[in-house]
């Protein structure tokens, strides 16, 4: 794939415009536009039979037998099950608790359990075969919320249902006496619900095995995690699985973790029926039996002095894992990481669960655990400054972290600390904000309430703790006989720029054009592995590696011009002429943490992300007092992102994750019944559309983090925390009104003001 | 395999129907093609999309509007006369849907599927629409609410098609209102939805006051009780109220997966209330 110029005559917007900070043309866009690009479903495939997925339907019971109606035509038709499984029935993450087909006599967690697989010449014909499958069950007592899971009378994981506990003590004074001696104490409780990450692409994995060989290419973030999980699965050894990403419609994290179970279905078909499956599925199934973000509750007590100093932080973080650990202790781990925010507190206790419930495992989602306890600290920094009348921005002037500070982990901050810039930014871009302008709704003139409100917080870069160092992540760049350099990581673009970004880092660091610099298509055959594309690291960590490749790479080239008397002038030359006389050259850079960066598992202290982003989020509601449906008016969101490297690509994440974190806030409901998602279809889980956007505005700061590339920090999941408790704080400040659960609907607000009627808020 | 005909004109439509009453009519397939994939193919579909005599516009010889039942909103939102006459028809085609739903959606086929959250059913039934239907017997006309007469079910014989709605003559010069409240801004299912409209005597007192209303019932409604209790009546503060209360009796709102029945009750009732007041206002 090469990027084309769009014609349009702007130079400045060329393709080849490479320097850090401009916006070239996007290295993706224009196949993606023309519908060139080729998403998995897309892939010709004539001789694949199409897979599909018979599911338990019960939240929690016993899969008793497995029955095919006799009168059915089984002729084209392949039946898998447990059985048929070479290696663990697992798939593999963390811990191997989940299987990938519940087994005859196996004890089914959630109703999207797999029981069985078909593959058929159409899918109407594995429609039907489906269908012709009899299923026996054994009901059991189902777990289907928090307070049931805490009550432990059905027992799912353990003796408590703890799927993960962790903890964090900043010190060791009673925190309970330390509260008891504030002036002042907040506490108060939040809950917020579910959000369908709604990629625009449904998952789906196409496989097919070449003798020995099992090959899988599918819409996914991470091909080392399901190479991980098939060679496990499969019981092969790791040359005899290749995987590969298509060209994939958005990720979100949503294609984390679940595509290792797509993968192993796809797998495990194509080997009964002895020829390439596809095993797509469509928005129902997508949204019914995928990961979501954890649903959660927060208690979170908060002491400040009279002066208001923030004195203690006692918080409590519930998640709602679903039925298997999956992400849920790595989640977990960035909640409470998270969850007293970016403010100096001399005592910090935090104490976090993740709960086993008998719903689909709940999982990756940008932000991470990040926005479920960014959401209770802020609203608790909006409660305290509204209770001591002090200004929203001086509050969190007085107790932000800056360089020198730590964290509760004790993590002192040396560098690349954001807070106060990204809190000057927002206050002199609102002195000179003009005014909003007023959404119109019909033709009636309901009056409306205004409110503003404010959130400040952070987001660590780059995996929690000691991961990168274990994962030890690499990524190599050859030189090509045609003068191109490749490289090669294990990187995804999901529609969020990365293959834009390296080739602008490539091509800089090689100081050739962006048209000589090819990116490998992700498949393990060809790329090392990398790591995983999540948490925000795949500009900061990779892109560094990718930096640090290309120089060592252009030392070499220009150590061999030497050598043989040759102009270095330009390396894209040399790299033809190396080739030519010498084979191919390739350099691999595997990552090194930075000195210092020290972290403990045990004790949870010390560093837990290389660095953070900092942000502050402001936002103006208006709410229609008839119906409280709720207009963002207006949205200004200064992020520090350390440098931007594609300008053009960090506002767009910026803005998208913007309106995501406000979807979440306002409109995306995911209702349960008995474990079953009651909306599975885009018509009524609800996201924003450009309609329902705001006027925004996205306020760049850059304070550069030393070890990133160029300066460049993490920024695909920063702009999802905030704005949740920005709008919250907003409502409360328009309606008078505890806005303490999420998504804030109509119907919640209705049902709030109630308890205060609107006649006698506060205007 | 479906069968698919595509008649050239309203005769060929009119025998196609006659002979074959079982297929699906599609009138633009917005509604038909949701969920499509899970439902059993229908054995044929008479595809009416942009039939010249379905998609007429203007003032039939007794002074009434006229609108063809194959007007998409697009033609509809492009119409001068629909501005000036019918703005809460033009007001709720705006925000049917988005640019490419209002492209092929149609009038007819939103009566068709007479579906509780149609955009436009309130909007006819608080505008006195009449719908015109052509059979091999001839042409008949209902009242909307006759048309109408349950969750997804008309009064339409399966020899019969939609061929236009008609307006009174003066509607142009009663007060309308449109109110859609939705689950967001565009592309949105309805929560609850409020069509309005009345004349005014001399003395402002209310005069054939038509309340439409969607989403609230297993099918679109007039508020009748909301309606009598308004008629000839000078609006004002006190009325308002009387009428938030009464249309709160009108309705049968539910629980389901996009809003709840109190808050559709509630809203439905202050938003009647605002236009009662808004009324009230007008003649001040």
């Amino acid at each position: 794939m090469s990027s084309a110029s769009t014609g349009t005559g702007n130079s400045s917007r060329s393709s080849d415009s490479t320097g850090i900070g401009d916006s070239p043309d996007r290295v993706d866009g224009v196949p993606k536009v023309t519908g060139a690009a080729l998403y998995v479903d897309d892939l010709p495939a004539p001789d694949a039979w199409h897979g599909a997925t018979l599911r338990s339907e019960i939240p929690h019971g016993r899969f008793v037998a497995l029955e095919r109606d006799p009168d059915f035509d089984w002729s084209d038709v392949v039946v898998v099950t447990a059985s048929d499984i070479g290696g663990r029935n697992t798939v593999a993450l963390l811990i191997e608790d989940q299987p990938a087909l519940v087994p005859v006599g196996g004890t089914i967690m959630h109703r999207e359990e797999a029981l069985a697989l078909v593959a058929a010449p159409t899918r109407a014909r594995a429609r039907a075969a489906l269908k012709a499958l009899r299923v026996t069950t054994e009901a059991l007592p189902a777990v289907t919320t928090l307070d049931a899971a805490f009550a432990a009378d059905v027992k799912l994981h353990g003796s408590d249902n703890v799927l993960k506990q962790l903890e964090i003590h900043r010190d060791d004074a009673d925190i309970e006496a330390v509260l008891a001696g504030c002036a002042h104490v907040i506490d108060s409780t939040y809950e917020t619900g579910a959000q369908e990450q709604m990629y625009i692409e449904p998952q789906g994995v196409l496989a097919e095995w070449r003798g020995d060989t099992c090959r899988v290419v599918g819409s996914l973030q991470c091909p080392y995690y399901v190479h991980k999980a098939l060679v496990i699965l499969l019981g092969l050894p790791e040359d005899q699985v290749v995987v590969t990403q298509a060209v994939t419609g958005g990720g979100f994290g949503g294609k984390e973790e679940y595509p290792s179970m797509i993968a192993g279905h796809a797998a495990l078909l194509a080997k009964a029926a002895k020829r390439p499956v596809k095993l797509i599925y469509d928005r129902a199934e997508d949204i019914a039996a995928t990961t979501k973000r954890h649903p959660s509750r927060v208690r979170h007590r908060l002491g400040l002095d009279t002066n208001g100093q923030l004195v203690a932080a006692d918080i409590d973080v519930a998640l709602d894992g679903g039925a298997y650990v999956t992400l849920s202790p790595v989640v977990l781990s960035r909640a409470i990481l998270h969850a007293s925010g970016p403010y100096r507190i001399p005592h910090v206790r935090i104490v976090g669960r993740a709960m086993a419930t008998n719903t689909p495992p709940h999982g990756a989602f940008r932000g991470f655990g990040a926005p479920q306890t960014t959401f209770a600290y802020e609203r608790q920094m909006q409660k305290a400054a509204r209770l001591l009348g002090v200004d929203a921005f001086a509050l969190r002037r007085q107790n932000m972290l800056r360089v020198g500070d730590s964290t509760a982990t004790g993590q002192v901050l040396s560098e690349s600390v954001g807070s106060q810039e990204v809190l000057d930014r927002l206050e002199d871009a609102l002195a000179q904000a003009a005014p909003p302008v007023p959404a119109r709704l019909g033709s009636l003139r309901s009056p409306v309430r205004r409110g503003r409100g404010l959130a400040f917080y952070f987001h660590g870069s780059g995996f929690t703790g000691s991961g990168e160092e274990r994962l030890a992540g690499r990524v190599s760049v050859a030189c090509l006989a045609s003068g191109d350099f490749e490289v090669r990581s294990s990187s995804t673009d999901i529609g969020q720029g990365m293959l834009t970004i390296f080739t602008q880092i490539a091509a800089q660091a090689l100081d050739v054009p962006a048209s000589r610099i090819k990116l490998s298509e992700p498949s393990t055959e060809r790329v090392p592995d990398s790591g995983p594309t999540v948490a925000s690291r795949t500009c900061m960590i990779v892109g560094k590696l990718v930096e640090r490749a290309c120089t060592a790479l252009a030392q070499r080239l220009r150590d061999f011009a030497t050598e043989s008397s040759l102009d270095a002038s330009d390396l894209s030359v040399l790299a033809a002429q190396h080739v030519a006389q010498r084979g191919e050259l390739s350099e691999t850079c595997e990552h090194e943490s930075p000195p210092g960066v020290q972290w403990s598992d045990e004790t949870y202290t010390g560093a837990a992300y290389p660095v953070f982003g900092w942000a502050a989020c402001l936002v103006d509601v208006a709410v229609d007092e008839d119906t409280h449906e709720v207009t963002v008016e207006r949205c200004l969101h200064a992020v520090d992102v350390g440098r931007a490297i594609h300008r053009r690509i960090v506002e767009g994440q910026i803005e998208g994750g913007t309106l995501q974190a406000l979807g979440w806030a306002l409109l995306e409901s995911v209702p349960y019944e008995d474990g079953r998602v009651l909306n599975p279809s885009m018509t009524d889980c609800i996201i924003p559309t450009s309609a329902d956007a705001p006027d925004m505005e996205t306020l760049l700061v850059e304070v550069p983090y030393a070890h990133g590339p160029h300066g460049a920090k993490g920024v695909g999941e920063i702009p999802m925390d905030g704005p949740a408790a920005a709008v919250a704080g907003a409502l409360e400040d328009a309606l008078g009104i505890a806005a303490d659960e999420l998504p804030l609907l109509p119907e919640v607000l209705e049902h709030l003001l109630a308890d205060a009627p609107l006649d006698e808020a506060p205007a | 395999m479906t069968d698919w005909i595509r008649p050239a004109n309203l005769a060929e439509a009119l025998s196609a129907r006659a002979a074959h009453g079982d297929y699906m009519l599609l009138a633009g397939g917005t509604d038909l093609m949701v969920g499509a994939s899970e439902r059993a193919a229908p054995a044929g579909v008479i595809d009416l999309f942009g039939l010249d005599e379905l998609c007429a516009l203007g003032r039939d010889d007794d002074g009434r509007l006229r609108l063809g039942a194959g007007l998409t909103y697009e033609r509809l939102l492009a119409d001068p006369l629909v501005r000036a006459e019918l703005p809460a028809l033009h007001d709720a085609s705006r925000e049917v849907g988005a640019l490419q739903i209002q492209a092929r959606g149609t009038l007819g086929g939103n009566l068709g599927t007479c579906s509780p959250v149609g955009d436009t059913l309130p909007v006819l039934l608080a505008l006195d629409a009449e719908i015109e239907l052509r059979g091999p017997s001839g042409t008949r006309r209902l009242p909307v609410d006759a048309f109408c007469l349950g969750y997804r079910e008309t009064a339409l014989a399966d020899d019969e098609l939609i061929v236009a709605v008609r307006f009174p003559a003066d509607i142009g010069r009663r007060s309308q209102v449109w109110r859609k409240v939705g689950t967001r801004r565009a592309q949105s299912i309805s929560k609850v939805m409020l069509a309005a409209s009345t004349a005014r005597a001399d003395d402002g007192a209310l005069r054939n006051v038509r309340v439409g209303l969607g989403a609230i019932a297993a099918q679109p409604l007039r508020a009748r009780e909301t309606e009598a209790v308004l008629e000839g009546r000078v609006p004002d503060d006190a009325l308002a109220d009387i009428a938030a209360q009464t249309v709160q009796t009108d309705i049968a709102p539910i629980d389901d997966v996009r809003s709840r029945a109190d808050y559709r009750r509630a809203i439905t009732g202050r938003l009647v209330r605002r236009w009662v007041l808004q009324l009230a206002d007008a003649q001040r």
